[in-house]
């Protein structure tokens, strides 16, 4: 439903996007991840055709946003960053507005704006005017404006930004209701939002993307993927040399250790469980195991594996 | 017919936004009273013991001058300043129908302004005979030049996240029109320019085309003129957003 080729934005010499390409089908929720001017937003931009590239092209349910603007714009429902609203309006005709302009007209107008106020729980604020809403209904308030006319394609930018834990997953569930039958693109900088209703993930940093997976195979290049934590009764020494001698154990790092006990984390070397095998050594050197935990990879690693060093890198030069 | 549809929702949109604040009362008000103050205590209109409205219409370019940016600036430095302009060009609609609808919404309301002055109209037709043919011509020229100050001041509105930039600007921009026909300024041009010149950019000015309006002549030149300006600067308008809307 969603296809971007090679888009580039060049801001007079500051290239924002370079090349970013993707495609999106029915169903799929991807999480445009990246550190802040990573370029997640400009990229939204060009989708939504706000921003003209520079070259490339996107194409909305068989519409290029370049020529075909209208069309395209129709089937997308897009909530820019920070949720910009007309705050001398109420909600509700604020709604109507938008209602308007997405060409429903008398009753219709009213019964698709009473749909999506219900559905996006601001029947108590609907008379209200926008700008005395606190952050959570106007971040809502957005949100609902771009469903109104149930579009196949949704584009959110930050859509949780600025909310409290309980709004955030108030807001998750909406965008999984809907996942099904639509197409939807969110940034976010909350991985674990990404992991939690995203089924692919974009990271992108300088402009480019650097990885376009699903969150649970982006995790497997964590380089804590099936790493093992043991607290074990043995000395220090002893057990960090033993453990290192494992084929499938990459590096062993000493957590803490005391006269009794050693707690060790093992890194595995091709993100195979060592659960096994590290116990049947210690069980083979009559170490007593006093607690064990294999951990699944951290979202956090490898976003700022892929991301940071080139930010760093960057800055040396 | 669709498309108009648009227009006119954001048309709504627009002038409800002058009443939902203070700004269109507080316009309103002052535009009467000045207007008011002008015509018969500047012009004195009593003394002069003349059943016309010359005294009344002669203040318009200037009153506008200063009135109509105070309307026209928030209509996309506001957009701007809040980033709703993201949200309003991101749906289905065109640039043209954005500003279209807005310029609408507030050539309406400046519409509305000035047809609340008649009982300055009232005033004189009790007086005299008053000429109503002079007088409807005479609205109908303020009415042109009104739009074309606001046309002016939307273009400068989408240049700037800055209502004073963009009031500033379109102050300036509409002194010029005002200036280049303004007799001193004409006088002072043909000292040391030739009589074409000065003629070629007096043409340019609001005051020719203006003052022909209030005598009651209805050239279709001079009306030809004022829409020529206004679809001049909304192009300008459209210019402008289409180059650096989201910046």
């Amino acid at each position: 439903m969603i296809c971007v080729k090679e888009l580039v934005k060049d801001f007079g010499g500051r290239v924002a996007v370079n090349g970013v390409s993707f495609e999106l089908s029915k169903g799929d929720v991807l999480g445009f991840l990246g550190p802040n001017g990573a370029g997640k937003t400009t990229t939204m931009r060009m989708i939504v055709g706000f921003l003209p590239p520079t070259s490339g092209t996107a194409v909305v349910c068989g519409h290029n946003i370049v020529q075909d603007p209208i069309q395209a714009r129709k089937r997308i429902g897009y909530m820019p960053e920070n949720a910009p609203l007309y705050g001398d309006m109420t909600v509700q005709t604020f709604l109507q507005f938008v209602a308007e302009i997405r060409r429903f007209i008398g009753k219709e107008r009213d019964e698709k704006v009473d749909a999506t106020i219900k559905k996006c729980f601001l029947q108590d604020v609907r008379h209200q005017t926008i700008e005395t809403l606190s952050k959570g209904y106007r971040q809502r308030t957005c949100f609902a404006q771009t469903m109104i006319h149930n579009p196949p394609v949704l584009i959110l930018d930050e859509p949780t930004d600025g909310l409290d834990p309980n709004q955030k997953q108030l807001v998750r569930n909406m965008i999984q209701e809907m996942a099904a039958d639509k197409a939807i693109i969110l940034s976010t900088h909350i991985l674990e939002e990404a992991e939690a209703i995203c089924t692919r993930a974009i990271i992108i940093s300088n402009g480019k993307v650097v990885t376009d997976s699903t969150p649970a195979e982006l995790k497997k290049q964590a380089p804590s993927y099936n790493a093992l934590t043991l607290k074990i009764v043995a000395s220090a020494e002893e057990a960090k040399n033993t453990f290192e001698q494992l084929g499938d154990v990459d590096s062993v790092d000493v957590l803490d250790s005391s006269t009794d006990h050693v707690s060790l984390r093992l890194f595995p070397k091709n993100g195979q469980p060592l659960a096994t095998t590290a116990l049947e050594e210690a069980h083979s050197h009559n170490w007593l195991v006093k607690e064990m935990q294999s951990e699944s990879g951290r979202l956090e690693e490898v976003f700022q594996h892929l991301t940071v060093t080139e930010n760093v890198s960057e800055k040396v030069k | 017919m669709e498309s108009f549809q648009q227009t006119k929702s954001i048309a709504k949109r627009e002038w409800g936004s002058y009443f939902n604040s203070p700004v269109a009362y507080v316009f309103i008000m002052i535009f009467l009273v000045l207007a008011g103050f002008f015509t018969f205590a500047v012009s004195q209109f009593f003394e002069s013991g003349q059943a016309d409205l010359r005294a009344f219409f002669v203040w318009h370019p200037w009153l506008y001058l200063i009135l109509v940016p105070a309307v026209a600036m928030r209509l996309w430095s506001e957009e701007r300043r809040a980033r709703t302009i993201e949200l309003l060009l991101t749906l289905p609609i065109t640039p043209w129908q954005a500003i279209c609808g807005k310029f609408l919404a507030a050539w309406l309301f400046l519409i509305l302004s000035v047809v609340l002055t008649f009982p300055i109209v009232l005033t004189a037709m009790y007086l005299g005979q008053l000429d109503l043919g002079v007088v409807l011509c005479g609205y109908v020229g303020s009415i042109l030049l009104a739009g074309a100050y606001l046309a002016i001041g939307m273009c400068t509105s989408a240049l700037t996240k800055n209502q004073v930039i963009s009031f500033i600007l379109s102050v300036v921009i509409g002194l010029f029109f005002i200036l280049a026909g303004f007799p001193p300024v004409t006088d002072l041009l043909s000292r040391f320019s030739p009589v074409w010149l000065v003629d070629a950019i007096a043409a340019f000015s609001f005051m020719a085309h203006y003052e022909a309006l209030q005598r009651g002549v209805l050239d279709v030149r001079d009306v030809v003129y004022f829409a020529s300006i206004i679809g001049f600067m909304l192009l300008g308008t459209h210019i402008v957003l289409r180059t650096r809307a989201a910046q």
